[in-house]
C-alpha cells in the first residue's frame, strides 16, 4: 500500500509540476486570469452595478449568487448529514464499542467564567459588525455566523454542553439554520414571483423604495442575513454532536 | 541551477504541489482514520493556495474599492436616476445578446474611473470562500462517521477495523 | 412560468428539503407526502424543460440575470434534460419505494433521512443543469457528502464503507477542481462554453497545462464514477447501505458522473482535441475492456445480492466509458443512450433486492428461493430488468447495447465488442441462477418436495409501496425499449452538433 501510494503521489506531483513552466509567473498583472474580460468588468463595473465597494462580497452574493446559495446549503447540508449520521435520539443507555468516556465533572472556575463571560458579549457584537459590514471590508454572513458560532462553542467548553444548549437548544438551531436558507432562497423565489429570473435582485426595486441597483445592495445585505442564521446554527450544532458523540448529554 | 531557478521563478506552485503531495500520501497511506482526515485538510488547503496564487496581482490591493471611489459612485447613483435606468436597460440589452461584452454602462457619465491594474482579482477569492466552505462541511462529515466508527468499533485504526469485519459476520 | 422550469427542477426538491426539516420536527408523517409533492413538480418541471427543449432547440437561463460568463447560467440541451428528467424520474420512484422502508430502518431520523434524499436529488439535478464548471465542483462534492450521509445511516459494514467513500470522493473532487484551476489559469473564464470558446480562439490546446487539466479532470471524474481501477468505494457502499439508499444512489451517481464526463470532454473540451489530437480513445477503449470483464466476472463470484449488482455497475460504467471513447457517432449515441436505459434497469434490480431483503431480512442470493411461486408480480418485475440488463430485445438493455456494438464495429474495436458480448453472457448466467433458485429452490438435491415450492407457501406480495415503483419501472424499461427511436433522436441531436463522423477517429 505504502509503495503504491508513493507512486500515485509522485506521479500526480510530477504531472503537476510539468506543467508549471507554462504557468504565468507569479503576479503577473497579464496573466490571463487577471486579465481576462471576467475579472476586468468585475474589478470595474461592480460599483456600477451593484454599489458594493467590496468586490469579492458583490462577486460572491451577487454575481455568482447561485454558488453561494449552495454553499449555505452545504453547510445545513453538513449539519443534517452530522446529525444523521451521529445522533441518537432517546434515554437508552447507549454502551459504545470502545468504551464510554467519562470525564471528571467540571468544577466551575472563576477565571475560566469571568473571562468568558466578558468574551462573549464582544465575540457576538464582533460577529454582528462582521456580518453587517461585508460589503465596505472584508467580512460577510459566512464569517460573521463563524464567529457567532463560536462564541456558543466558547460558551460550550467554558461551561459545559448543558449550558449551552440551554441558551440554544437543537431544535431551535435547526429552524434557525432552517430560516437562514429560506431567506435566502426566499429572496430568490420572490425575484422568481416578480417575473425575473432566480435570484435576479435588480427586479427588488419593485418592492424596495430604491433604484436597481441598490435594490442590488440591499438585497445583498439580506441574502447575507440569511447565510449567517445558518452558519451560525450548523457549527453550533456540528460541535454539539461531536462533542456529545451524538448524545447532546455531556460534552467534552 | 537551472532547476533552482525554475523552483524560485514558480515558487507558489512548488509549494502547493509539495503540501498537496504530503496530503495526499497521508490520505493513500496511513493508517489511522483521523491522520487520513488530517492528509485530507493538507490537501484541501494545498488546493486554497493554488488558487489564491492565482489572484495575486503585482502592485494591485485588495479587491476593496477604497472609501474614495465609493463614495462618489454612490452620489453619481443618487444624483443620476436617469444612469442607473440606463445601466438596468444596458444590462438587459447585453444579456439579450450574446453577452459577454462589456457593459455598456462603463461609459456613461460620471462613473469612477477604476483603473483594473489597481485590485487584485476578486474571483479566486470568491471560489476559495466556497471551497473552504466545502472542505470545512466535508471535514465535519468525515469527523462524524470516524467518530461513528470509534464507537461501533472501538477503534480507529484501518487495519484492526477490517480486521473485526473479517472475523465476525455483520 | 414557463420559462422558470428549469429552475423548477432544481428548486422544487430543494425547498422541499428545507420544508421537511421544519415539519418533521412535530409531524414527521408529513414528510413522506411532502417528498412526493416535491419530487413530482421536479419531474413535471424536467418534462416541460425537455419538451421546451425538443421544440426550441438550446434552453438558456442565467442564474441572478447576469449575462455568462460573470454570472452563472444553465444552458440546457436534449442531453441535459434528458439526464435531468431520468434523475428525477428515478428519485420520485425511490421516494415512494422508501415509505415503509425508512420508517423501519431508520425510524427515529425520517425526516433527517428524507432532508439528505432530497438533498441528494437537488445535488444531482444541479450537476446535470449546470454550465459553470466551478459550480460543478461545489455539487460534485456536496452530492458526495450527502452520499456519505445517506451510506453511514446504514450498518456498522456501511460506515466502513462510507469511510473510503469519503476519502476517495474527496481526492476524485479535489483532482476535478485542480483541473478547473489549470484550466482557469489559461483562461481566466469558469463558465464552460467560455472556456471552450477562449481554448479554441487561443490554441490553447497546444499547451501542457490543459492537457493535464483535462488528465486531473477526467481522472477526477473516473474516481467518482468507479471506473474499474478507481472503484474499490463502490461495492460495499452500496451492498451494505439502506435499502432506500442505493436504489437512489446505485443506479443514479455513476450515471451522472458518466454525464460530467461527456459534458467535460466535448462541450468544455473540443472533440477534436479529446479524439483527435490526443488520441488515447485506443487505450481507454481497453481500460473500459477490462472493466467491463472485471466488473462482470467478480459479479460473478459474489454470494451477497446487492453486492453482486454494484459489480454490475462497475461493469456497466465500464459500457459507457468505452463507448463514449470509441469516438464515433454510434458509440457516442449508445453510450448516452445506455446511461439513461441503465438507470432504469439496474433500478430496477435494486428495487427487486430492496424487496427481497425486506421479506426475507437475508442479503444473500439464496433468499430468493421459491419467489416465483410467492411473489409473481415483484418477479416479473425482476425478469424484465434482468432480461435488459443482459440484452434482451424488446427491453432497453438490447437496444442501447446495439448501437454500443456498432459503434465498436464501426471503429474497427473488437476486444469491445466481445467484451460486450461476454458481460452479456456473464449476466445471464448471473440473472438465471437467481431465477433457478426462484423457481425451484436452493437445494433440490436434499429436499425433493422443493421442486414445487408452490405447495408450501400462498402468495405474499409485498406492500404495494414497493411494489408499484418495481412494475412502474419495469414498464419503463419497456417503454424506453419500444420509443428507442424518439429518445434515439433526441440524443442525435445533441450528438449531431458536434459533427463526429466515422472519419474522425480513423
Amino acid at each position: 500500500m505504502k509503495a503504491l501510494g508513493l507512486i500515485a503521489v509522485l506521479g500526480t506531483g510530477l504531472l503537476l509540476l510539468a506543467a508549471s513552466r507554462d504557468f504565468p509567473n507569479w503576479g503577473d498583472p497579464s496573466s490571463p486570469a487577471s486579465s481576462y474580460r471576467l475579472s476586468r468588468h468585475f474589478i470595474t463595473q461592480t460599483i456600477n452595478e451593484t454599489a458594493v465597494p467590496n468586490m469579492v462580497t458583490a462577486v460572491l452574493a451577487d454575481y455568482r449568487g447561485y454558488d453561494t446559495l449552495f454553499e449555505a446549503v452545504v453547510i445545513f447540508t453538513a449539519g443534517i448529514a452530522v446529525i444523521g449520521i451521529l445522533r441518537r435520539y432517546g434515554n437508552r443507555d447507549f454502551i459504545p464499542a470502545g468504551g464510554e468516556v467519562h470525564l471528571t465533572p467540571k468544577q466551575p472556575d472563576l477565571i475560566v467564567e469571568s473571562t468568558v463571560r466578558l468574551l462573549i458579549p464582544v465575540i457576538q457584537i464582533f460577529a454582528l459588525y462582521v456580518i453587517a459590514h461585508g460589503h465596505h471590508s472584508p467580512g460577510g454572513g459566512f464569517q460573521g455566523g463563524v464567529i457567532f458560532g463560536a462564541s456558543f462553542i466558547l460558551l460550550a467548553l467554558a461551561r459545559d454542553l448543558r449550558t449551552a444548549q440551554n441558551w440554544v437548544a437543537e431544535k431551535r438551531m435547526l429552524i434557525l439554520a432552517c430560516c437562514g436558507i429560506l431567506i435566502y432562497a426566499g429572496i430568490g423565489v420572490l425575484c422568481q414571483l416578480l417575473g425575473e429570473n432566480f435570484l435576479d435582485y435588480q427586479i427588488l426595486h419593485r418592492i424596495l423604495p430604491t433604484d436597481p441597483v441598490m435594490a442590488r445592495y440591499h438585497s445583498i445585505l439580506g441574502v447575507e442575513i440569511g447565510v449567517a442564521f445558518t452558519v451560525t446554527a450548523i457549527m453550533f450544532s456540528i460541535y454539539s454532536n461531536l462533542s456529545s458523540n451524538g448524545q447532546m448529554k455531556e460534552g467534552i | 541551477m537551472e532547476l533552482l531557478e525554475a523552483i524560485v521563478d514558480g515558487m507558489n506552485y512548488w509549494i502547493f504541489i509539495i503540501l498537496m503531495m504530503i496530503g495526499l500520501y497521508a490520505m493513500i497511506t496511513k493508517n489511522n482514520l483521523v491522520k487520513k482526515l488530517i492528509g485530507m485538510s493538507i490537501f484541501q488547503t494545498a488546493i486554497l493556495l493554488f488558487y489564491i496564487s492565482l489572484g495575486v496581482k503585482e502592485g494591485a490591493t485588495i479587491p476593496i474599492l477604497p472609501h474614495y471611489y465609493a463614495h462618489t459612485s454612490q452620489e453619481e447613483q443618487g444624483n443620476l436616476v436617469g444612469s442607473s435606468d440606463q445601466a438596468h436597460a444596458g444590462k438587459e440589452a447585453s444579456s439579450a445578446t450574446e453577452g459577454g461584452k462589456e457593459k455598456p454602462s462603463v461609459a456613461h457619465a460620471g462613473s469612477p474611473k477604476i483603473d483594473p491594474n489597481r485590485f487584485t482579482n476578486p474571483l479566486p477569492h470568491v471560489l476559495m470562500l466556497t471551497a473552504i466552505v466545502v472542505g470545512v462541511s466535508t471535514l465535519g462529515v468525515a469527523l462524524s462517521i470516524t467518530q461513528k466508527l470509534y464507537t461501533e468499533f472501538g477503534t480507529i485504526e484501518e487495519n484492526e477495523i477490517l480486521d473485526q469485519l473479517k472475523s465476525g459476520d455483520d | 412560468m414557463i420559462d422558470q422550469a428549469p429552475a423548477i427542477v432544481l428548486l422544487a426538491p430543494f425547498l422541499t428539503a428545507v420544508l421537511v426539516v421544519l415539519v418533521g420536527m412535530k409531524y414527521e408523517r408529513a414528510c413522506f407526502p411532502l417528498v412526493v409533492l416535491g419530487l413530482c413538480c421536479s419531474a413535471a418541471a424536467a418534462v416541460q424543460t425537455l419538451l421546451q427543449v425538443i421544440e426550441a432547440g438550446t434552453l438558456r437561463y442565467s442564474m441572478g440575470g447576469w449575462p455568462p460568463p460573470f454570472g452563472i447560467e444553465f444552458r440546457i440541451d436534449g442531453l441535459n434534460a434528458l439526464v435531468a428528467l431520468t434523475v428525477s424520474t428515478v428519485a420520485l420512484i425511490s421516494a415512494v419505494y422508501s415509505k415503509n422502508r425508512v420508517p423501519e430502518e431508520n425510524g427515529d431520523k425520517i425526516s433527517i433521512y428524507y432532508t439528505l434524499l432530497l438533498l441528494v436529488v437537488t445535488w444531482l439535478l444541479g450537476m446535470v443543469m449546470t454550465g459553470d464548471a466551478f459550480n460543478l465542483y461545489v455539487l460534485l462534492e456536496v452530492s458526495a457528502l450527502t452520499s456519505y450521509a445517506l451510506i453511514a445511516m446504514g450498518t456498522r459494514r456501511a460506515t466502513v464503507a462510507a469511510f473510503k467513500y469519503a476519502i476517495m470522493g474527496t481526492i476524485g473532487a479535489s483532482f476535478y477542481l485542480l483541473g478547473v484551476g489549470y484550466l482557469y489559469i489559461k483562461t481566466g473564464s469558469l463558465n464552460m462554453f467560455d472556456i471552450h470558446e477562449v481554448l479554441v480562439a487561443e490554441n490553447l490546446h497546444q499547451s501542457t497545462t490543459v492537457l493535464v487539466a483535462f488528465i486531473l479532470i477526467t481522472v477526477g471524474v473516473w474516481i467518482k464514477m468507479a471506473f474499474f481501477p478507481l472503484h474499490a468505494w463502490l461495492p460495499n457502499s452500496y451492498a451494505f447501505a439502506p435499502t432506500t439508499t442505493s436504489c437512489l444512489l446505485g443506479p443514479l451517481v455513476t450515471k451522472v458522473m458518466v454525464y460530467v464526463m461527456i459534458r467535460m470532454m466535448l462541450t468544455v473540451f473540443d472533440p477534436l482535441y479529446t479524439y483527435l489530437q490526443l488520441n488515447w480513445g485506443n487505450i481507454v477503449v481497453w481500460m473500459a475492456v477490462i472493466a467491463i470483464l472485471a466488473g462482470s466476472l467478480a459479479a460473478l463470484a459474489q454470494t451477497d445480492l446487492r453486492r453482486m449488482l454494484a459489480f454490475l455497475i462497475v461493469a456497466e460504467v465500464g459500457y459507457m466509458v468505452g463507448g463514449v471513447w470509441l469516438a464515433n457517432t454510434a458509440g457516442l449515441v449508445g453510450a448516452i443512450y445506455h446511461l439513461i436505459a441503465d438507470v432504469f434497469m439496474t433500478l430496477c434490480v435494486f428495487l427487486f433486492a430492496g424487496i427481497v431483503f425486506a421479506k426475507t431480512g437475508k442479503r444473500d442470493i439464496t433468499a430468493t428461493h421459491g419467489l416465483f411461486a410467492k411473489m409473481p408480480l415483484t418477479m416479473a418485475g425482476l425478469v424484465v430488468g434482468a432480461l435488459s440488463l443482459i440484452g434482451i430485445p424488446p427491453t432497453a438493455g438490447f437496444f442501447s447495447k446495439w448501437y454500443l456494438i456498432q459503434g465498436g464495429m464501426a471503429a474497427g474495436h473488437w476486444g469491445y465488442v466481445t467484451a460486450l458480448l461476454i458481460s452479456s453472457l456473464a449476466m445471464a448466467v448471473l440473472f438465471f441462477r437467481v431465477f433457478e433458485y426462484a423457481f425451484f429452490g436452493v437445494k433440490p438435491a436434499e429436499g425433493h418436495g422443493d421442486h414445487h415450492p408452490s405447495g408450501k407457501g400462498k402468495f405474499s406480495e409485498a406492500s404495494a409501496s414497493m411494489l408499484l415503483p418495481l412494475l412502474g419501472t419495469a414498464s419503463l424499461v419497456l417503454l424506453i425499449g419500444i420509443f428507442n427511436q424518439s429518445i434515439v433522436s433526441i440524443i442525435t441531436d445533441f450528438v449531431g452538433q458536434f459533427n463526429l463522423t466515422g472519419s474522425i477517429m480513423r
